[in-house]
C-alpha cells in the first residue's frame, strides 16, 4: 500500500478542477444483453456525484467496472488523466478506489479493527501483524470520523447496519482512498442514521474525496450530491450540475418518453368470484387473510418488504403449509399440499426469485416452459418433443420472448427475456388464476412493457390475476383492486379509482391519514 | 433494448447437429475405448480372443448395472456411498436363507428385497428428514456392512444352489454371459427412463435447480425417493450376480466398489454438481474401466498398482470434464 501513499503526496497539492476519475466510452455486453453501451462519467475531488437510474440502467455494472471485477469490452479509464486499466479488484483498491455496498462486503466474524486494515495491517519487526499499533490507528480513524463510540475490538457482526458503513468508511480512510463509491447506502437506515452518514460524507467531501453515489431517493440526492449523471437502458442521457437541474427534469431523463405507454389501456369486464380465500393463517408470517379475486380481475398487493404478501401467496399455491383458513377455487373448497397439486387445481404462482425459484439454469428454453406442463405434453409419462415445441413457441412469440432458438441454455438470456420465460412456463399449464410475484422486478423498460401488456391481455380472455408488486406506479397503473398488507395482515382493500400514491403508502407503513 | 435482431418466429433448434456430436465427451469416450483396446492387443497375445473378451465383461458388469441407477441419483444433485455395503448386507442375508434351506427363486428375491429396503432407508433418511445424502450413505455405509459383519465374523456362507449359480457364471448365447445381457438391457431402460420420459426430464430439472423444480410442480422428495430405492435395488441385483458367480459370501464381499461404481458414472461425463449427464456415457465409461482393469490384468500389474490407478483415474475424470466444458464454452460461445 505504499504506492498508494506516495500518489496521495503527489496529488495533494492544490485541488485541481479537473475529475479525478474520468470513463469513457466504456461498453460492456453479457451473452445476450447489453448493459453498457459507450457511457461516460466523471468523479470530481471534494464533490458528490449521484448516479441515477431505474433498475437495470447498467449501474451496478458500472460500479463493478470502476472496482475492477467486470473488465469493459471497450473505453477507458483515466485517474488524474493518467489512462489506467483495472484487471482485478485488487489493482482498483491500489488506485485508492473502494466501494460501501448496500449490504456491506465486511467479515462479520473478525474485529472492528481487523476490518479496517485487513490486507494492510500494520507490521512488527518480524512482520507479525502488530496488533496495538493496529489498534491504535483503528481508533485514531474512528475518532477523526466521529465515529468514537464504535469500540475497535468489537466483533463486526455485533454491530448495527449504519455503524457497519461507518467501519467500511474507515476502511476507506485507512488505504487513503481517493475515490468512494456508495451504492445505495441508505437503503437499510434509519432517518437518524442516515443523517448521520451525510455527515459523514461531508467530512470525506471536505477531505477532498471523489465520491459517487447511488441512490433512488430524491431528497438524498438533492440534499447531498453536487453533479448528476443518469443512466437509461445501458446508456449515458445526462449529466451536470444538480442545482441546474430540476427533479421532473432528472425524472424524465431517468424514464424517457417510454413512461406513457407502460400501462395499457384495458377495459375492465369483471365476473363472479374465483377465488376466495377467508381467515388464511401462519403461526408467524401472517394472519386472519381473506380476499376474494373476481373473473378477469387484477388485483395488487401492496406492502412494505416483509409485510408478508409473497409467504401468503406461497401459501394459497401450495409450497407453504397454513395453521389454518380456507381456500375456495370456483366453489371449491382446495387444500393444496405441493405447488403440483395447485397447478392441478388451476393456481399457479410465478415466484419473485426469477433465478432461484423461477428459471432452471442448465437446461433450454423449451424444456423449462412445459416443465409444469410435462404431464399435459407427454403421453403416459413418454415425452413429446414436438408437443413440447409447440408449447413453449405458443407462450414465447406471444410474450415477444427474444431469444436465437427454443434450444438455447436460459442461462444465456437478459433477465427481463428470462422473466418471459418465468410467466410463459406457468401461463402454459392454462390456469384459473395466476399469482405473479414482482412481475417487472429488475428488468428493462421494453420488458416490463411486454409483461404488462400481456397481462392486460390475459385479463381480456377472461384469467384472474393477483399482482405482488413493491412498484407504486405498476399497482397504480394496472390493479383493478389493491389489497394492502401490514405486518402479516390486511390492512386495506381498496377500488383502484381516484386512488393516489400517498394513500397507499400511509396504509402500507401504517401513519394515520 | 433487443438482444438480438431476433426474428418473431422462434427456430427450435441451431445446432448444426454434426459438430456438437464430434465435440461430445461421449465422443471422446469412443476414441480412448478404441485406444486402450488397441493398446491392450498389442501388450497382449491372449487378449483378442473372444473368451478372453467375454472373460474382460465380469469386470465391470456389476458395477455398471448399479452405475446405470447411480447416474440417475447424481444427476439428481445426491449421491450413495451405501451401495457396497448394501451388496454385502444382501449377500449376508441370502446366505442366512441358504442356511435355512431357501431355494433359488426365495434367494434372488431376498437380494432384490434387501438391496430395495436399504435403498429405501437412505431416501427416508434423505428426504423425510432433509439430511445431505452424502452424510447419510457414510453412515448407512458403515451401518450395513457392520450388520455383515457381526452376522458372519470371520466366517463366510456356502452352500449356494446348483441353480443360483447361472446368473454370475451363465451363458446366453456363445460366449455372451448372463450379467452381460443383463446390463445392456438394463442400460436400454434406463437411456430410456432418463432421456425419454417425463420422470427422466424431471430429474434433470431437480439437478439443475431443485427450488425451480419444486415451484414449478414437481414431487422433488417423491422422485429423489424413487432414485434412491432404483440404486438399492441395482445394488440388490449387483449382490445376487457377484453372490452367484464367487458361490460365497464373505462380509468383506464387493469392498470399495463405491468408488468405481461413481468413479464410472463421473467418467461417463455426468456432472458431480448434478444436473448434466448421459446413459451412453455411463456404458462407455464402463467399457472403459472394464478394458482398463483386464489389461493391467493381463500383464500382471498387482492389485495394488490397479487401485493406484483407480484412484488416479478418479481425480483425472473429476477435472477432466470439468477443462473440457471450459474449452468447449469457448469455441461455441
Amino acid at each position: 500500500m505504499d504506492t498508494t501513499a506516495q500518489h496521495e503526496v503527489a496529488h495533494e497539492a492544490p485541488l485541481s478542477s479537473g475529475p479525478r476519475l474520468t470513463l469513457s466510452g466504456i461498453s460492456k455486453s453479457f451473452p445476450g444483453v447489453r448493459a453498457l453501451h459507450n457511457v461516460g462519467l466523471s468523479l470530481y475531488p471534494g464533490q458528490v456525484t449521484a448516479l441515477i437510474g431505474e433498475n437495470g440502467a447498467g449501474k451496478s455494472t458500472l460500479v463493478k467496472i470502476m472496482t475492477g471485477i467486470y473488465q469493459p469490452d471497450a473505453g477507458t479509464i483515466s485517474i488524474d488523466g493518467q489512462p489506467v486499466t483495472l484487471p482485478s479488484a485488487h489493482a482498483a483498491f491500489g488506485h485508492g478506489i473502494t466501494a460501501i455496498h448496500q449490504e456491506t462486503v465486511l467479515f462479520d466474524d473478525l474485529t472492528v479493527a481487523e476490518n479496517i486494515f485487513l490486507g494492510h495491517a500494520p507490521r512488527t519487526r518480524f512482520k507479525t501483524i502488530d496488533w496495538r499499533t493496529m489498534r491504535k490507528n483503528a481508533r485514531e480513524v474512528l475518532d477523526t470520523m466521529g465515529a468514537g463510540h464504535i469500540d475497535a475490538d468489537a466483533r463486526l457482526k455485533d454491530l448495527g447496519i449504519a455503524n457497519k458503513h461507518l467501519v467500511a468508511v474507515a476502511r476507506a480512510m485507512s488505504i487513503d482512498a481517493r475515490i468512494v463509491i456508495m451504492d445505495e447506502p441508505t437503503a437499510a437506515l434509519s432517518m437518524k442514521e442516515i443523517e448521520e452518514l451525510f455527515l459523514l460524507i461531508e467530512f470525506l467531501k471536505s477531505d477532498g474525496k471523489a465520491i459517487l453515489f447511488i441512490s433512488h431517493k430524491f431528497d438524498e440526492i438533492y440534499r447531498i450530491a453536487d453533479r448528476y449523471t443518469v443512466f437509461r437502458d445501458g446508456e449515458m442521457v445526462g449529466e451536470g450540475l444538480i442545482k441546474d437541474a430540476g427533479q421532473s427534469q432528472i425524472v424524465r431523463m431517468m424514464v424517457g418518453r417510454s413512461v406513457d405507454h407502460i400501462f395499457p389501456q384495458r377495459k375492465a369486464e369483471i365476473g363472479a368470484p374465483v377465488l376466495a380465500v377467508s381467515g388464511l393463517s401462519h403461526p408467524t408470517e401472517f394472519d386472519d387473510i381473506g380476499f376474494e379475486l373476481h373473473r378477469g380481475e387484477i388485483l395488487g398487493f401492496y406492502g412494505l418488504v416483509g409485510a408478508g404478501r409473497s409467504e401468503v401467496m406461497q401459501a394459497i399455491s401450495g409450497i407453504t403449509r397454513t395453521s389454518g383458513g380456507t381456500i375456495t377455487l370456483e366453489g371449491k373448497a382446495i387444500a393444496p399440499k405441493s405447488a403440483a397439486d395447485s397447478i392441478y387445481a388451476g393456481i399457479v404462482y410465478v415466484p419473485e426469485e426469477r433465478g432461484k425459484q423461477g428459471v432452471v439454469i442448465g437446461l433450454p428454453i423449451f424444456q423449462n416452459v412445459s416443465l409444469p406442463s410435462l404431464k399435459r405434453t407427454s403421453k403416459s409419462g413418454i415425452l413429446r418433443l414436438a408437443e413440447e415445441f409447440a408449447l413453449a413457441r405458443s407462450y414465447t412469440e406471444r410474450l415477444d420472448l427474444r431469444a436465437s432458438s427454443l434450444s438455447q441454455d436460459v442461462g444465456t438470456l437478459s433477465g427481463g427475456n428470462q422473466q418471459k420465460i418465468v410467466i410463459a412456463k406457468w401461463l402454459a399449464t392454462a390456469p384459473k388464476v395466476i399469482i405473479l410475484d414482482e412481475p417487472t422486478k429488475g428488468i428493462d423498460i421494453g420488458s416490463k412493457a411486454a409483461v404488462h401488456g400481456f397481462m392486460a391481455e390475459l385479463v381480456a380472455q377472461g384469467l384472474s390475476v393477483i399482482m405482488v408488486s413493491s412498484e407504486l406506479p405498476e399497482i397504480l397503473g394496472m390493479s383493478d383492486r389493491v389489497v394492502v398488507m401490514r405486518e402479516g395482515r390486511i390492512a386495506a382493500v381498496y377500488d383502484n379509482k381516484g386512488l393516489d400514491a400517498e394513500t397507499l403508502v400511509r396504509t402500507a407503513a401504517g401513519i394515520a391519514a | 433494448m433487443t438482444d438480438t435482431p431476433a426474428p418473431r418466429h422462434i427456430p427450435d433448434r441451431l445446432d448444426k447437429p454434426l459438430t456438437s456430436a464430434i465435440f461430445s465427451w461421449e465422443a471422446l469416450l469412443v476414441v480412448v475405448a478404441v485406444a486402450i483396446f488397441a493398446v491392450n492387443s498389442f501388450a497382449s497375445p491372449y487378449f483378442l480372443d473372444a473368451w478372453s473378451l467375454s472373460d474382460l465383461t465380469f469386470n465391470f458388469t456389476e458395477k455398471a448395472l448399479i452405475a446405470l441407477a447411480m447416474a440417475l441419483l447424481i444427476i439428481s444433485g445426491e449421491i450413495d456411498l451405501s451401495v457396497a455395503a448394501i451388496i454385502a448386507l444382501a449377500s449376508t442375508m441370502m446366505g442366512m436363507a441358504v442356511q435355512a434351506g431357501a431355494g433359488m427363486p426365495e434367494l434372488v428375491a431376498i437380494g432384490l428385497v434387501v438391496g430395495l429396503g436399504c435403498g429405501a432407508f437412505n431416501g427416508l433418511l434423505v428426504t423425510r428428514l432433509g439430511l445431505p445424502s452424502i452424510v447419510v450413505t457414510i453412515g448407512t455405509m458403515s451401518l450395513f456392512r457392520g450388520i455383515a459383519f457381526i452376522i458372519l465374523g470371520d466366517r463366510a456362507y456356502k452352500g449356494y444352489p446348483a441353480s443360483f449359480a447361472f446368473f454370475g457364471q451363465g451363458y446366453v448365447w456363445w460366449v455372451v454371459s448372463f450379467e452381460l445381457t443383463l446390463f445392456l438391457v438394463a442400460a436400454v431402460v434406463y437411456w430410456f427412463l432418463l432421456h425419454r420420459t417425463s420422470f427422466g426430464r424431471r430429474v434433470f430439472a431437480i439437478g439443475n435447480n431443485p427450488v425451480a423444480a419444486q415451484f414449478s410442480g414437481v414431487r422433488v422428495g417423491r422422485i429423489k425417493f424413487i432414485l434412491f430405492c432404483l440404486t438399492g435395488l441395482m445394488a440388490g441385483i449387483a449382490s445376487v450376480l457377484i453372490t452367484s458367480r464367487l458361490g460365497s459370501t464373505r462380509p468383506s464381499i464387493a469392498q470399495g466398489y463405491e468408488l468405481e461404481v461413481i468413479t464410472m458414472v463421473v467418467l461417463g461425463g455426468v456432472s458431480i454438481l448434478g444436473g448434466a449427464g448421459s446413459i451412453l456415457g455411463v456404458m462407455l465409461a464402463a467399457f472403459i474401466m472394464g478394458l482398463v482393469t483386464f489389461g493391467l490384468g493381463l500383464l500382471n500389474v498387482p492389485g495394488i498398482v490397479m487401485s493406484i490407478f483407480i484412484g488416479l483415474l478418479l481425480i483425472i475424470v473429476i477435472a477432466l470434464p470439468i477443462l473440457w466444458r471450459r474449452v468447449r464454452r469457448e469455441r461455441f460461445a
